[in-house]
Order: structure tokens, then C-alpha cells, then sequence
């Protein structure tokens, strides 16, 4: 109990830390954007002082004149109020709305993803563990290991390339046509699942090789395990230790990747989600970046950030679970 | 030596591992020797662009007209020395931190350990992303600091539990109670036994600098100082519309082959080092 109080205290303290250095990025760097947008607005624009600074108020959500004690106090009152300030590309949109409408796609496709890649890497590395040294295992090994190096953008470009711009057999971009009604109708999931397939190809290729090989190393050392022999030894059929002896415990390693995972897949998402102009969190990061719309970056940072801790938190409290040989630090 | 002339051997014999190590070869000759042999001119030709490949332009032309086989060659030379000076930097802060950490133990372990904690958990991708928005990227030098900024927590993560373990070990032990000092101890001890897992880490980091360096580029998120193959995408896709038309079908796939070609050779040959090293995984 005391370990789970620890784990959701530190997480707490993270989110609290990621928040802060943002806070400080924006308003303390030299040249930080505030004041640059600040002159930009009075010498471009020809806006006086006032106004500007009310401009730049309504952008980030605290006043850049009043001492920094108080920006920092009002910056966070506006964060624990969902309050994440206005988009500058965007303009007259909350990057709280922005964010809110880009989330849902990017737990789609990074949660089907995800869950397509485990699920055929667990299978497969398990096939293989026990084939080990046939050709099939051979095949599969060195297939896993080239997939999996290849960067998830250069096949997201190649299937955008070959599957969309040659042959016209899927869309190249967005997560749905124009042709269909937002709601919940057939239609409109079945044009979703549609747009969503290149992007999901994308991630499932390039990863499913890693969970593949790391379940087969898993497997292998499990199979040397006394208690599989003593498992043997006891006459239970060989299904059965397959499937409630070896499976289960060679998964358990595995599923502490699983939080290195989760962050490494919605990283990946910025370059996915930009390539397919699919408007997930991960295609406003990079707009807001290369359009230098720091409030809308702000707040998409931070809701990865606070995705990943979350996703840690809820992994460690789970693995203990599962693991009950795992004696908590 | 002998550790050497094995790695050879096994090299040798496992067909993957040997494609993959001449492939790394070539493209170190490349990005050292290519540029003097074959010029750049990145000055536009307007009545060049996008040729087919042929004799003159054995990639073809871009958009400008320019030679996409000289923009490889040179393009070459950025990719792998940000990749090998970021992988350098990276590998340096995680040795550092490890041995620091699991040698002086105490509070030193855990304050270092709760910065490693922090700077793992930390997505790499989206605050690399956001530290180039606030940074002017100029030259390499940079984009490698940055890139060994996100990288190092998990190899020093490693070192500190290795060092742990080898610090309970007699010869260790043995060197304490003979009265030799801590620096000995880490630089003739300690470090020569992580000497192979440190190389093979640090040629993982050099896919991981090239991964996410080219990315960044692609996405038109670090400003361009110079030809990088990243570059070339961003500019096939962005400006030579190549995703929607098939005449500068030569300018998008070149540097796709050579990014998944540096990728690829780079994992086998860092597979077949692994078995040497670590005879466990030997099957």
C-alpha cells in the first residue's frame, strides 16, 4: 500500500516537474516566445502595449507583466482547469478543444497498433522458440530483424507511395473522407477503419519484429526452467504446458516493455500521423512546431508526457500484480 | 585478440552478419572518401529537372535539375557524423552516470538514478521535437547534443546495474584491498569487462541518432544546414510532390534505400557482435 502511495506520489511529482521546465522554457529562455510574440505584435502590427499584452494574455492564459510568482501560480490554476490557453494556428480554438478532438484518433490507432503488434509477436515468437534453428525460425528471425529496423516513417512513406499514390487502393490521408457524415453510422466506421489501415500497417510492421524476437529469448530461457522439466516429468500434456506454463511466464518480461513501448509508439505517432496528415496528437505537435505555435505545442507535450507517466504508473501497479515473486522495492 | 579473430569467424559464417558488415563498410567509404571523388553542385538546372537515371545522372535529376547520386554521397557524410557523435556523447553521459552511480552507491546512486528515472520516463521523440523549436540547430555538433540529450538514460541504467554486480566480484575485490584508488579501480578494471557491451550499445545508438535525426529532418523540424538524406524526403515529398506523381520516383526512393540499408546492415551486424560477446544467445 505504502509502494502504491510511493508510485502515485512520483508520478505526481513528474507531471508536476514536465509542467514547471515547459513553464520555464516559455517565459524565462532568451528570446522566449512570449516576448518575441509580445514585440512582434507591437512592431508589426503596431498594436499598443496594452492590447498586445491582452492578445498574448489570451494565447498562453496568464499576463506577462505581472511578477513571475504569480504567472507561474495563474499558469497552473489554468492548467488544473483545463484551461491549456488559445491556438495561434488555429486562431479563436482552445488548444484544450484541439487536443480533445485529437486524442480519440490517436488512441485508435496507437492502441490497435499496439495490441495487432503484440499479439503477432507473442504468437510468433512463441512458433519460433520452439522451432528453434529450423528454417522457419530463420526466416521469421532475420525477418523480424530487418522490419524491425527499418523507421516506422520510410514505411509509412512507402505505403503511402505505393499502396495509395500508385495503385489508389487506400486514401493517402486523413482519418476520413469527405464524402461521409461524423456520427455514430456504418458508414462512417467503416471509412475510419478504412483511412486507419495504412497508419496501423505502418506501426505493426516495424514493431511487431521486436515483440516477436523478445518473446522467442523469453520463451527459449523459460523452456530451461526446472519446473517445465518437473512439468514434463508429471505427465501434464504438452498443450497444457505450452499454454498455462511457458506462455505465461515467458510473457511477464515482456510486459515492462510494453510502458517503454507505449512512449516510443506515441513519439513515433509525430512522424505516422504527419505522414498521413492523419489528426492525431502527434500531427498538431509537428504543425505547432514548424508553425511556432508554442501554446498548442505546450499543451500537446504535455499530454504525452502525462499519457506515458500514466501508462508507467498503471503498468508498475499491474506487474506486481501478476508477479507476485517480484518483492516490491 | 582472440575475441577478435572469433568475431571474424562467426562474422564470417553467418551469412546476414556478413552482407551487413560490408554494407556498413561501403557506406563509411561514402560518407569519408565519396565526397572528394564525386563533386556537388547544388545549383539549379532548370532545363535538367527530373531526369530519368542515365549515364550523366546515374540517379537521375531533382527538382532543380541537380545530381541526386552526388546529393546521397554528400548527404551520407552529415547522416553518420551526427549518428556517430551523438552515439559518442550518449554512450559518454551513460558510462559516466552508470559507473558513477553504481561505484560511489549512497546518495550519489540516488539522486543520479532519480535524473535517469526522470529523463527515461520523459517521451524522447516529442521533447526532442520540442527542444528544436527553442534551440537554433546550426551545426551538427548540435543536433548531436541534442539527440545524446534523450538517449542515454537506459545504457546508463545498465551500466549502473553491471557495474553492481561486477564491484562484489573477487578480482574487484582483490584490487581494493591492495590499495589501488577508485580511478584505477574503474579505468583497468572495471571498464575493460563492459568494453564490448558499451560497443555494441554504442552502435544501437547510432541507429537510434540516425532514426531520429533523419526524422527530424523529414518532418521539416530541424532547420537545414546542409544535404542530409532527411532532407532529400522532406524535399521529394514537400516540394517535388514525388508521393503523387512518378517522374521523381528516383529522388523519394534513393534516400529511402540508404536510411533502410544503414538501418538494417547496422542491426545484423550489432546481432552477430551480440552472439560473440554474449555466448548465451548462441543456439
Amino acid at each position: 500500500m505504502t509502494w502504491i502511495l510511493k508510485r502515485v506520489v512520483t508520478s505526481i511529482f513528474m507531471i508536476w516537474l514536465v509542467t514547471t521546465i515547459i513553464f520555464f522554457l516559455i517565459r524565462l529562455m532568451p528570446g522566449n516566445p512570449m516576448d518575441y510574440m509580445l514585440m512582434q505584435l507591437i512592431s508589426m502590427r503596431s498594436m499598443s502595449v496594452e492590447e498586445a499584452t491582452r492578445l498574448v494574455q489570451s494565447y498562453f492564459g496568464f499576463n506577462p507583466n505581472e511578477p513571475l510568482s504569480v504567472q507561474y501560480i495563474n499558469y497552473f490554476k489554468g492548467l488544473l482547469s483545463g484551461n491549456l490557453g488559445q491556438s495561434i494556428l488555429f486562431p479563436g480554438t482552445p488548444v484544450g478543444q484541439l487536443l480533445g478532438q485529437s486524442v480519440p484518433w490517436t488512441a485508435f490507432i496507437v492502441g490497435v497498433s499496439l495490441l495487432i503488434s503484440f499479439m503477432l509477436g507473442i504468437s510468433l515468437g512463441t512458433s519460433i522458440a520452439y522451432a528453434r534453428g529450423t528454417r522457419l525460425d530463420n526466416i521469421l528471425s532475420l525477418l523480424g530483424s530487418i522490419t524491425n529496423s527499418i523507421p516506422n516513417y520510410i514505411v509509412a512513406i512507402l505505403l503511402v507511395y505505393i499502396l495509395g499514390g500508385l495503385l489508389h487502393l487506400f486514401p493517402m490521408r486523413g482519418a476520413y473522407g469527405t464524402d461521409v457524415t461524423p456520427g455514430f453510422n456504418l458508414r462512417f466506421i467503416l471509412n475510419v477503419l478504412y483511412h486507419g489501415i495504412l497508419p496501423i500497417a505502418s506501426y505493426v510492421i516495424t514493431s511487431f519484429g521486436g515483440w516477436m524476437l523478445s518473446m522467442k529469448g523469453s520463451t527459449t530461457s523459460v523452456l530451461g526452467e526446472d519446473y517445465i522439466m518437473a512439468a514434463k516429468a508429471k505427465g501434464i500434456p504438452a498443450r497444457k504446458i505450452k499454454s498455462s506454463y511457458v506462455r505465461r511466464n515467458a510473457i511477464l518480461p515482456l510486459f515492462t516493455n510494453l510502458t517503454l513501448s507505449i512512449g516510443f509508439m506515441l513519439g513515433g505517432a509525430l512522424f505516422i500521423e504527419t505522414t498521413f496528415s492523419y489528426p492525431g496528437v502527434g500531427y498538431y505537435l509537428s504543425t505547432s512546431v514548424s508553425g511556432r505555435d508554442y501554446p498548442l505545442m505546450q499543451g500537446c507535450f504535455l499530454l504525452i508526457t502525462v499519457a506515458v507517466i500514466l501508462a508507467n504508473l498503471v503498468t508498475d501497479l499491474t506487474y506486481s500484480r501478476l508477479d507476485p515473486r517480484i518483492k516490491v522495492r | 585478440m582472440k575475441a577478435l579473430s572469433e568475431m571474424f569467424n562467426i562474422i564470417y559464417r553467418n551469412k546476414p552478419a556478413f552482407v551487413g558488415f560490408i554494407i556498413l563498410l561501403f557506406f563509411v567509404l561514402m560518407a569519408t572518401i565519396g565526397p572528394v571523388l564525386v563533386p556537388l553542385d547544388m545549383s539549379a538546372h532548370p532545363e535538367e529537372m527530373f531526369q530519368p537515371p542515365s549515364l550523366k545522372h546515374i540517379l537521375g535529376t531533382d527538382y532543380a535539375g541537380r545530381d541526386i547520386f552526388a546529393e546521397i554521397i554528400h548527404g551520407s557524410r552529415s547522416v553518420l557524423a551526427v549518428g556517430a557523435l551523438a552515439s559518442l556523447i550518449s554512450v559518454s553521459i551513460s558510462v559516466l552516470m552508470g559507473i558513477l552511480s553504481g561505484f560511489m552507491g549512497g546518495t550519489t546512486d540516488w539522486i543520479l538514478m532519480r535524473i535517469t528515472d526522470i529523463f527515461l520516463t520523459i517521451p524522447s521523440l516529442p521533447l526532442l521535437v520540442v527542444l528544436a523549436a527553442f534551440i537554433r540547430i546550426g551545426n551538427s555538433l548540435i543536433m548531436a547534443l541534442i539527440l545524446s540529450l534523450t538517449s542515454w538514460p537506459g545504457l546508463a541504467r545498465a551500466i549502473r546495474s553491471q557495474t553492481l554486480s561486477l564491484r562484489e566480484r573477487e578480482f574487484i575485490e582483490a584490487a581494493k584491498v591492495s590499495g589501488l584508488n577508485s580511478f584505477h579501480i574503474v579505468f583497468s578494471e572495471l571498464l575493460p569487462n563492459m568494453a564490448s557491451y558499451i560497443a555494441i550499445s554504442a552502435i544501437f545508438a547510432i541507429t537510434q541518432a540516425v532514426y531520429a535525426q533523419v526524422g527530424l529532418f523529414f518532418l521539416g523540424l530541424a532547420p537545414f544546414t546542409s544535404i542530409n538524406w532527411g532532407v532529400m524526403l522532406n524535399f521529394a515529398v514537400s516540394q517535388a510532390g514525388a508521393l503523387y506523381s512518378s517522374r521523381s520516383v528516383s529522388y523519394l526512393l534513393a534516400p529511402i534505400v540508404c536510411i533502410s540499408l544503414l538501418q538494417i546492415s547496422s542491426i545484423l551486424f550489432v546481432r552477430a557482435l551480440e552472439e560473440v560477446f554474449n555466448p548465451r544467445l548462441r543456439t
